[in-house]
């Protein structure tokens, strides 16, 4: 089984046209939309986390690939700058997936980068600034 | 039984002090009860990190040749407008201030990403500061105009100096309304969505000697990492705030103001920080060591964060209309617990201030005692007590007739 989660990035040509729909009838894939959004430029994004068995999701992403979709991998995109951050726990409240976890033992903050959708409300609300978005 | 602070210096220095931390004290006293405990420590250390506005930093920067008098003019460190109106090459810088350019708040919420807060960790960083100045020129200061960057190591006096921080508990904050709200405590989310608190509980000075029975003026202090001094009582200093049966106040009363040399500070313990749609900021450090006198001053300090009570105020409404009014009270153990249940409505907590970075000034501060590096201080003058009759009035507003 596979479980990820993904950026896709329509280009404008794409943006009208039932990829996600045909994605989901051809392949026996499990979805959640985590984010959508047009940007000014009239290109599509969209944030997926797809579930299903491997070989289903590679077909997928095949897919999606030969469609024209530009497609990024998301744990990466937010990081902790560890230097910065200093365990205030400030974050724990504004992640709208629960991505921070308070130890209840240590007081300490730890950062789960697979719960992350990658919206980016930690980056401006972190006081210290310790919260990093990489494109 | 009682000790002297002389005698606890002498332990000190030869390496004999008993020490604990605030926060270890609860379970010494449990076991080996208040009297035998009050004989056996001589001092509990405390700790607090948290975002502290009223903080800033004054230097001596050196004369050019030919002379500039500062004092009058225009002055900007990285882009960040210090304070001028001192003599002529002293300056202050308030950790709220922000370049000119900034665009505050124009784009509702601004990002604050670069203040006088910053400007100070970079500095204790040992960084370079750019410092720019225009002055108006007189005789004996002809020049007017001054650019060049400066670095702490070279300054004559690099001096922190805080009117007001580590307060003695804090408002609790919530938001009412039906919008996000950006406040200096954070992001509150609509219809209590979400809850925030900033103290350091059981590990925060003020806490630990409620009545300010040792804690006074003159008191050696961990300050950003190295050692200052409480200056003063701190601004808005409030001792008759309501308090519960055990003396803690449950609100903002007291508050210090604290001063140190900032060349031997780190900025571990300074950190340049933003509050969205609020403002630039410093987190600064304090740690303070209570000195036990007595039991009565050791029973202060095993208060224990469920016998500390927060008032939760409304940030949208009540706060910033200046109306007195209480949302409900929680203790810190109930917002520890990441939840609280407010007007039947389990809300979810997040603190603004380091537990784990306080608890690690709070075992420094320990070290440096027992390793003989760090003696107390006898204070010259107590802070104002509850019978002094000092409060915190608000501003007594008279409009100016046209």
């Amino acid at each position: 089984m596979v479980d990820k989660k993904i950026v896709l990035r329509f280009p404008k040509r794409l943006v009208d046209r039932p990829i996600v729909s045909h994605l989901i009838k051809d392949h026996d894939l499990e979805f959640t939309i985590l984010k959508a959004s047009v940007t000014q430029d009239e290109e599509g994004l969209m944030v997926l986390e797809l579930k299903g068995k491997q070989e289903e999701y590679e077909k997928g992403i095949a897919y999606l690939k030969e469609a024209g979709v530009i497609l990024e991998s998301l744990s990466q995109d937010v990081t902790r700058n560890e230097e910065r951050c200093t365990h205030c726990g400030a974050c724990i409240t504004v992640c709208p997936v629960g991505a921070f976890e308070l130890d209840m033992v240590t007081r300490q903050t730890s950062f789960h980068d697979k719960k992350c959708i990658g919206c980016g409300i930690c980056i401006k609300t972190c006081p210290p600034r310790a919260m990093e978005l990489h494109f | 039984m009682s000790k002297t602070i002389e005698e606890i210096n002498q332990k000190i220095k030869r390496g004999e002090a008993v020490v604990f931390t605030a926060e270890e004290i609860i379970g010494v006293v449990k076991e080996k009860g208040l009297k035998r405990a009050a004989e056996e420590v001589d001092v509990v250390t405390t700790g607090t990190f948290g975002p502290m506005c009223s903080s800033g930093a004054y230097f001596n920067i050196g004369h050019s040749k030919p002379r500039i008098k500062l004092g009058g003019g225009r002055s900007y460190l990285n882009d960040v407008p210090a304070y001028t109106g001192l003599a002529a090459v002293d300056l202050f810088l308030g950790a709220t201030a922000m370049p000119d350019d900034d665009p505050r708040n124009k784009v509702h919420p601004g990002e604050f990403n670069y203040g006088g807060g910053h400007v100070i960790e970079e500095l204790v960083a040992g960084k370079d500061i750019r410092l720019e100045a225009t002055a108006y020129g007189t005789d004996c200061y002809p020049r007017k105009k001054l650019e060049t960057w400066i670095n702490i190591k070279d300054l004559n006096e690099a001096v922190l100096f805080n009117v007001r921080n580590a307060y003695q508990n804090y408002n609790v904050a919530a938001n009412l309304s039906n919008k996000t709200i950006y406040t200096y405590m954070g992001m509150l989310k609509p219809n209590l969505g979400n809850i925030t608190y900033c103290s350091a509980g059981q590990l925060s000075p003020l806490l630990n000697d409620p009545f300010y029975k040792t804690i006074g003026i003159g008191t050696k202090i961990f300050l950003g990492g190295g050692t200052g001094y409480v200056a003063w009582q701190g601004t808005q200093f409030n001792p008759t705030t309501a308090r519960a049966e055990n003396g803690v106040p449950k609100g903002g009363a007291g508050t210090l103001a604290v001063i140190g040399d900032l060349k031997q500070m780190s900025p571990r313990w300074l950190v340049g920080t933003s509050m969205l749609g609020y403002g630039p900021t410093l987190t600064v450090g304090i740690g303070v060591p209570i000195p036990i006198l007595s039991e009565e001053i050791l029973q202060y300090t095993t208060v224990t964060d469920d016998q500390i009570i927060g008032t939760i105020v409304d940030y949208s409404d009540a706060y910033p209309n200046r109306r007195n009014e209480s949302v409900g009270e929680v203790t810190y153990a109930q917002l520890k617990s990441g939840k609280v249940t407010v007007q039947g409505k389990k809300v979810p907590t997040a603190s603004l201030s380091s537990y784990p970075r306080a608890a690690e000034i709070a075992n420094t501060l320990k070290d440096w005692i027992k390793a003989g590096k760090f003696e107390l201080t006898q204070p010259v003058a107590s802070l104002p007590g509850v019978e002094s009759g000092v409060t915190f009035k608000p501003l007594n507003e008279r409009p100016i007739a046209q």
